[in-house]
């Protein structure tokens, strides 16, 4: 293993954090029953920087229970005072963005220029497009006849149980706090144990604009906190985002207490790059180059990773090249170093099984074009989980191709034809996201609707704006967050048929 | 001729499900995962709490626990042999070995022509109920 030697910018100072955080629920800082406390270790070196509770099936049940109190009152709060929160959460995490950026490049990893520019603005603008949505939105009516009325008016599920991954700590909360509140529901979060402390900071913050139970978080192991919180027959809905089997069991309990579920849970994805995009050696050439390389955003921990690069066999030579060349220009090294572009996996397991996931590629005969090792740096990063980006050669078969890594690895093969790529794109379980990069305007238009998919990104990649719906087909799960029409799985209808004639129907 | 197992376990895995069960007082079973952040990992759970169903392969026992993947994921895993592992680290998921802070790991290697011809039969989903 090579090892790199560092000659970067100094890293930035790391936000200063309490010794521990206890659960917040109801408005206050509960201490967890057990009195037990776990570490958070950071991935930048693999040292714990703070300790979350341990929470266990009474700090759940303490949490619904103030949840419950909070609904009675947050589910007849006007419209126009929900959005009012909603945009003072964002107002907040404006003034602190710096230093929740730095906060979540600490707990999870990823480069600070990420969580600077991406994570943490887009958690502002989803509060805000949340706020916004509510003071826009109508249940509607309709007159069956002149005597007979139907409304069909909005109502809150309830308490609802959210179970946050660790890949975007903060924003995957967002996504799935923003949407609950606005609709009127109470929340009980359980962050990811990778990463319990950035949304502990955050609601520190806020703990002052949000009323008391409205948002409630219990951190813990997934076995001791998330199971009794999926299981409670109290909540009237689960949101997950994570992986099949856990996602498979979540749906088992749901299924005792008759509740809906919603899922997100990963995916494969295809990007695919047709003839004409080398027609030229252009501005949008370079895009199209960097679509490729966006596989290494976030070290390749994003449920929608380009993880398959499908390219056509003509172009194959030329455009893996400059893939290549702009693939091992990727600056790794210190997460809070301004100019780092690449950080940390977020746990040694998660670093473990990427390099396991090398070694099968390897033994399936996938050749490496670049990368395809542990990055092995020094300066004070030796313990920490650092993996080169890596590109595969393959086919489509092989488990390279068809597993998610959630690394900084992606896998490149060729096609002939326009079917032969939607046939590779679409042969795999998963169909959350997809690339499509053309200079054909057909092409732009057909292919999208013939991948299997919930997010085609049509000659770009990787953006997450409020307002277009996200979620997934096939083994993907399924809901639409980011979108308005994420309120309606945080909402039930009540019709009221109401009939204004006098005369009785004459039956008895 | 034995047949040749399709998932195995290290001396370190071994002791962790001994462990376990010891701790929660029951038998335990594992069911591969995909999909996203701890996904592509093995789940442990105890036994008959992860309802596995006719879309289940059942890969085998390995030290006393029934093994599990979705048939579709199992297209493109059966021609690797899985061993069961261990590492340190803070998974996600509700797999019971988390709190202990190690994760099971799923380490493979391509089966040979020869032992390709000679695995340890599966059952399905429907199959496996059927007999239990």
């Amino acid at each position: 293993m090579t090892t790199l030697t560092l000659s970067q910018t100094k890293p930035v100072d790391r936000p200063s954090v309490k010794e521990k955080y206890d659960h917040f629920i109801g408005g206050k800082w509960v201490a967890p029953s057990s009195g037990e406390y776990f570490d958070n270790i950071s991935p930048i070196d693999g040292k714990a920087f703070t300790k979350a509770a341990r929470g266990n099936k009474e700090d759940v049940e303490k949490a619904i229970d103030a949840a419950h109190v909070a609904f009675k009152t947050w589910s007849k709060t006007s419209a126009a005072e929900r959005s009012r929160v909603l945009n003072k959460i964002a107002d907040i995490i404006e003034e602190n963005l710096e230093m929740l950026a730095r906060l979540e490049t600490v707990d999870n990893g990823k480069a600070l220029r990420e969580t600077r520019a991406a994570d943490l603005p887009l958690c502002i603008d989803h509060f805000r497009y949340f706020a916004g949505v509510i003071r826009a939105d109508e249940s509607s009516i309709s007159e069956h006849d002149e005597h007979t009325v139907s409304i069909a008016l909005h109502e809150p599920l309830g308490v609802v149980a959210q179970i946050i991954p660790w890949n975007f700590p903060l924003l995957m909360a967002t996504w799935k706090i923003a949407p609950a509140l606005a609709a009127g529901c109470c929340t009980v979060v359980k962050p990811a144990e990778q990463t319990p402390t950035s949304l502990m900071v955050l609601m520190e913050l806020i703990a002052d604009v949000v009323p008391p139970g409205v948002i409630n978080v219990v951190t813990g192991f997934g076995v001791e906190a998330g199971k009794p919180l999926a299981t409670s027959k109290r909540v009237a809905k689960v949101a997950f985002t994570g992986e099949t089997t856990t996602g498979r069991l979540i749906m088992q309990y749901a299924s005792e207490n008759l509740i809906p579920v919603t899922m997100e849970l990963g995916g494969k994805s295809p990007n695919i790059f047709m003839k004409s995009v080398a027609d030229a050696d252009d501005e949008f050439f370079d895009k199209a180059v960097e679509g490729a390389v966006m596989f290494a955003l976030n070290q390749g921990e994003v449920c929608t990773c380009p993880s398959r690069i499908l390219v056509h066999e003509d172009i194959y030579d030329k455009f893996m090249e400059r893939v290549i060349e702009r693939t091992k220009a990727i600056k790794m090294g210190h997460p809070l170093a301004e100019d780092t572009m690449m950080g940390a996996q977020a746990s040694n397991d998660q670093y473990e099984k990427i390099l396991s996931y090398l070694d099968i590629g390897k033994q399936e005969g996938a050749t490496i074009l670049c990368g395809g090792e542990s990055a092995g740096l020094n300066s004070g990063l030796e313990t920490g989980y650092y993996v080169k980006p890596t590109i595969f050669k393959g086919n489509n078969k092989m488990r390279v191709f068809q597993e998610e890594i959630f690394g900084p690895v992606t896998c490149v093969t060729t096609f002939k034809t326009t079917e032969e790529a939607i046939e590779i794109a679409n042969d795999t379980m998963y169909g959350l996201g997809a690339g499509l990069w053309s200079r054909d305007a057909h092409e732009l238009y057909q292919v999208p609707r013939a991948i299997q998919a919930g997010r085609v990104w049509v000659n770009c990649y990787h953006a997450y704006p409020a307002h277009a719906p996200f979620g997934g087909y096939k083994k993907s799960g399924f809901g639409r967050e980011n979108h308005l029409m994420m309120l309606d799985h945080y909402r039930q209808t009540k019709n009221m048929l109401i009939s204004y004639s006098k005369e009785k129907l004459g039956f008895f | 001729m034995e047949t040749i197992k399709r998932v195995l376990i290290s001396e370190e895995a071994k002791e962790t499900v001994d462990i376990l069960r010891k701790r929660f007082g029951s038998e335990l079973m594992f069911h591969q995962s995909g999909g996203c952040c701890d996904g592509s990992s093995p789940m442990c759970f105890e036994k008959g709490d992860f309802k596995v169903g006719s879309q289940d392969i059942w890969m085998g026992e390995v030290y006393g626990c029934d093994f599990f993947m979705s048939a579709d994921q199992f297209e493109y895993w059966e021609h690797t042999q899985l061993t069961l592992d261990i590492t340190s680290g803070r998974g996600s998921s509700f797999s019971i070995e988390i709190p202990m802070g190690i994760r099971f790991i799923i380490r493979s290697k391509l089966f040979t022509d020869e032992e390709l011809q000679n695995l340890n039969p599966i059952k399905t989903g429907e199959e496996y109920l059927a007999e239990s």
